[in-house]
């Protein structure tokens, strides 16, 4: 029973959370990736970006809340994200063709467009805060729990609860449809194979007829459906506050680059290892001891790696492994 | 008046100086051209100004009697012709079947025929299909870069050193299959280090220097041009 107990902790605290943590994360690093592979510059403004798809969310969320529509049991927000998506991509297109584009047909080295980037992200960064505000917004409605830890206690007889959040499952759900969807996309039609293959080898590309401009536009309507739900999908999970959209970039980074910058597929796992690495070393495993070790061995103190509030160290620290290491990643992408 | 055709080309890269100037080449179909000449004799820049790599200031390309020169290189490509660069001439990260796919982008019928016939002229892609490129032997490499640029089904096909760096047996196996290539009718335009090997499979070839024409003949009477001979062949 205890050794049940143990395992239900786990999942509770670490598994459930870090699936649908990294799932989160996964979907800002593929769109990190995308940029890079196919763009070829390092896009500092994906986290606010994020938060940009995300604030749009809302506000259609709120208007759809004012004039009575809902989608019951599941959160409004689902039924504001196509919008939210629609408008991202025409932000993401104006962007690239007002800012980047000049960039492109310039040739600029990939550090002149990261730089370019950066000047994107305060821009769009002010434009949220102008809008919305940098405060906690909270947009979640429709049922919260899916089980609940009471619940489960009840229907199990266990001491420890087992609590799901429906966006957690939402999250996870989404993103795998997604992601799927994605890899269809990449891997089986011409359109997608000839994104990879101008990621691949530009110069060849040009000379087989492929088109760079549909390539560039595809890539950042790809972004924008990306950017639109990664966000949105972690505010409603957690909450919208910009700053915390910004402050993600570290690990959106670290995923991609572990998986290999450039790889989808790298980043998409990527996206796991860093939010389970964050939340194993994080975690306080007291309890969890407590259960599986008998009583004259019970720890005293939290047996906590590091304070939560370092978790960001966790990603910094795989970065600087990785990049030393194994620069181009666990999965083969290309070297920094 | 030759299937393609470089008339009196000259140009450079970029506002640079002339790289070429007022140079000729020309070939038919089913025929193998070879451009030779020392380093920096211009002869890729040749092949960049047909390909319209590179602005000319004057001259003309021509294809079937069709003024090309104004054309960007993609739409040189719907004319079909087709380049295989020296370097990065495969998507390394794509499988072989990809990289013809790929080769096929500008064909909106259904090029699986296409493929088979490719298949058939390397058998040893079809062995690979669903390898990665970049895990081939070099040898095998220019076999997909050769068929990746023979899916648009071109009618003329240029080669930019096609034998650099592969070793002299893949390199005779090599020119074995452009043969192959040219009995398909197509016309063949390659610029060769090895100049021996290259006109010895060759119909005709040009010699330039400093970006002109300084010698041009059949296959046969290159390679016994005492001139020739001494300055490029090794004696």
């Amino acid at each position: 029973m205890d050794f049940l107990n143990a395992i239900i902790l786990l999942l509770n605290y670490i598994f459930v959370p870090a699936l649908t943590y990294g799932s989160q994360l996964a979907l800002g690093a593929i769109f990190v990736t995308l940029i890079y592979g196919i763009l070829r510059f390092a896009n500092f403004a994906t986290g606010d970006m994020m938060a940009f798809g995300t604030m749009v969310t809302i506000l259609i969320t709120w208007y759809f809340q004012s004039i009575g529509i809902s989608l019951g049991v599941l959160p409004t927000a689902l039924l504001a994200i196509p919008f939210a998506i629609i408008f991202m991509i025409g932000y993401m297109l104006f962007i690239d063709k007002f800012v980047f584009r000049y960039y492109r047909v310039n040739k600029s080295p990939p550090v002149q467009l990261a730089m370019v980037s950066i000047g994107v992200m305060f821009v769009t960064q002010a434009v949220v805060r102008i809008i919305i505000g940098p405060a906690d917004q909270r947009f979640f409605d429709g049922e919260r729990f899916i089980i609940k830890a009471r619940e489960f206690k009840e229907m199990t007889g266990l001491n420890e609860g087992l609590a799901i959040k429906s966006s957690q499952v939402l999250t996870i759900f989404i993103t795998l449809i997604l992601v799927s969807i994605l890899f269809w996309f990449l891997n089986k039609t011409k359109t997608g194979k000839s994104m990879r293959a101008y990621s691949d080898n530009e110069d060849l590309a040009l000379l087989s007829g492929i088109d760079p401009k549909r390539v560039v536009m595809i890539t950042w309507i790809i972004a924008g459906i990306l950017a639109t739900i990664g966000g949105a999908l972690y505010g409603l999970d957690k909450s919208f506050k910009p700053f915390t959209y910004f402050n993600n970039m570290l690990p959106i980074f670290a995923a991609a680059i572990v998986g290999g910058i450039g790889n989808p597929f790298g980043a998409f796992l990527g996206g796991y290892v860093i939010a389970f690495s964050e939340i194993f070393i994080t975690y306080a495993y007291k309890k969890f001891f407590m259960y599986i070790l008998p009583e004259s061995m019970e720890p005293e103190t939290l047996v906590q790696l590091l304070s939560t509030d370092y978790k960001f160290a966790v990603s910094f620290s795989i970065l600087v492994i990785v990049l030393l290491y194994r620069p181009n990643g666990i999965f083969k992408g290309k070297v920094l | 008046m030759a299937f393609f055709e470089g008339l009196k080309m000259t140009g450079g890269y970029g506002t640079g100086p002339d790289i070429i100037n007022s140079c000729s080449v020309d070939v038919n179909r089913g025929e193998i051209v070879s451009i030779l000449g020392p380093n920096g004799a211009g002869k890729s820049t040749a092949m960049k100004a047909l390909l319209g790599l590179i602005n000319l200031k004057s001259g003309a390309v021509v294809i079937d009697g069709k003024d090309i020169t104004k054309l960007s290189p993609q739409d040189r490509v719907r004319q079909g012709i087709s380049f295989v660069p020296q370097t990065k001439n495969v998507f390394a990260g794509m499988t072989v079947e990809e990289n013809l796919e790929m080769g096929a982008y500008l064909r909106d019928d259904n090029y699986q025929d296409v493929i088979e016939e490719i298949y058939e002229l390397f058998p040893i892609l079809r062995e690979k299909r669903n390898q990665l490129v970049g895990e081939l032997s070099g040898g095998q490499r220019q076999q997909v870069a050769l068929g990746r640029a023979l899916m648009i089904k071109p009618s003329v096909l240029m080669l930019d050193e096609p034998t650099a760096g592969v070793s002299p047996i893949v390199m005779d196996e090599l020119f074995d299959h452009i043969i192959k290539v040219k009995r398909t009718n197509v016309a063949i335009l390659m610029v060769e280090q090895n100049a021996k090997q290259a006109l010895n499979i060759s119909d005709r070839g040009y010699v330039l220097v400093t970006g002109e024409n300084k010698y041009a003949g059949t296959g046969k009477e290159l390679l016994n041009d005492p001139r020739v001979r001494s300055s490029f062949l090794g004696g």
